[in-house]
């Protein structure tokens, strides 16, 4: 089960993701995504807080996007991710390719 | 100790194969960390089994034995689907999946990461995938 809700704070547009992502649901953690990028977001920002479990499909959704982001001046964050999930981010290297912060403050912070 | 489940090949199967995994996987020895990626390991492989070796059709099925024996844990998963084996496939770099825009390929380098051992073996029309974890104890 994976919900998201999107608001927008500080000039970032935020994705609060809530739940578990698998092959199952990943596709709406994309579309959300997508349509950020479609819309001209130039800052998006993932809250991880209350995410549980992320499969290869969702992790694949940020990798798919690292490039546009990186064209189109997107600033890409990542807050919140518990100890367990962060520790997946790590075992595929993804914490080196993208910007992770432990909190919501550092992130918009740093 | 054994346990064992049957899924369908939907992908929302996989929730259903994570609540079993929880449920079996409470040895002492295992960390919250090791629960998780032992779950993930074990979705990926069925994942990829329901998506390319079976086109989501919910009319077949995958089959999950999980074994415990002294100092590992064995993890053998079933089906009747093309035989994909993991072991054929070699781990992408990162640099290029992300220069692609590619959303697959992470799977199996969180597979062939998190686990010690793969084995695979196809025999008259059934695959048999064994994922195994070793354990000091």
């Amino acid at each position: 089960m994976l919900n998201i809700k999107g608001l927008q704070e500080n000039g970032y547009h935020i994705l609060i993701l809530e739940g578990e992502v698998d092959a199952s649901n990943s596709v709406l953690l994309d579309e959300s995504i997508q349509k950020l990028i479609a819309d001209g977001s130039e800052a998006i920002l993932i809250d991880g807080k209350r995410l549980e479990y992320i499969s290869s499909a969702g992790l694949g959704v940020f990798m798919s996007y690292l490039e546009d982001f990186q064209e189109k001046n997107i600033d890409f964050r990542i807050f919140g991710l518990s100890e367990k999930v962060l520790e997946v981010f790590k075992i595929l290297g993804l914490h080196q390719l993208m910007a992770i912060f432990p909190d919501k403050q550092t992130a918009l912070s740093s | 100790m054994e346990q064992r489940i049957t899924i369908y090949c939907q992908t929302t199967a996989l929730a259903e194969l994570r609540d079993f995994l929880r449920g079996t996987l409470t040895m002492p020895f295992l960390s919250e960390n090791d629960k998780l990626q032992l779950i993930l390991a074990v979705e990926e492989v069925c994942a990829n089994l329901i998506i390319h070796s079976h086109g989501c059709n919910a009319k077949d099925h995958i089959d999950l034995e999980v074994k415990e024996s002294p100092g590992k844990l064995v993890f053998e998963i079933t089906d009747k689907g093309k035989a994909f084996n993991l072991l054929d496939y070699e781990i992408p770099d990162l640099n290029k999946v992300k220069g692609e825009k590619r959303k697959g390929g992470l799977g199996i380098i969180l597979v062939k990461r998190i686990m010690d051992e793969i084995e695979f073996e196809s025999a008259k029309g059934t695959n048999t995938c064994r994922l195994i974890k070793w354990f000091q104890s």
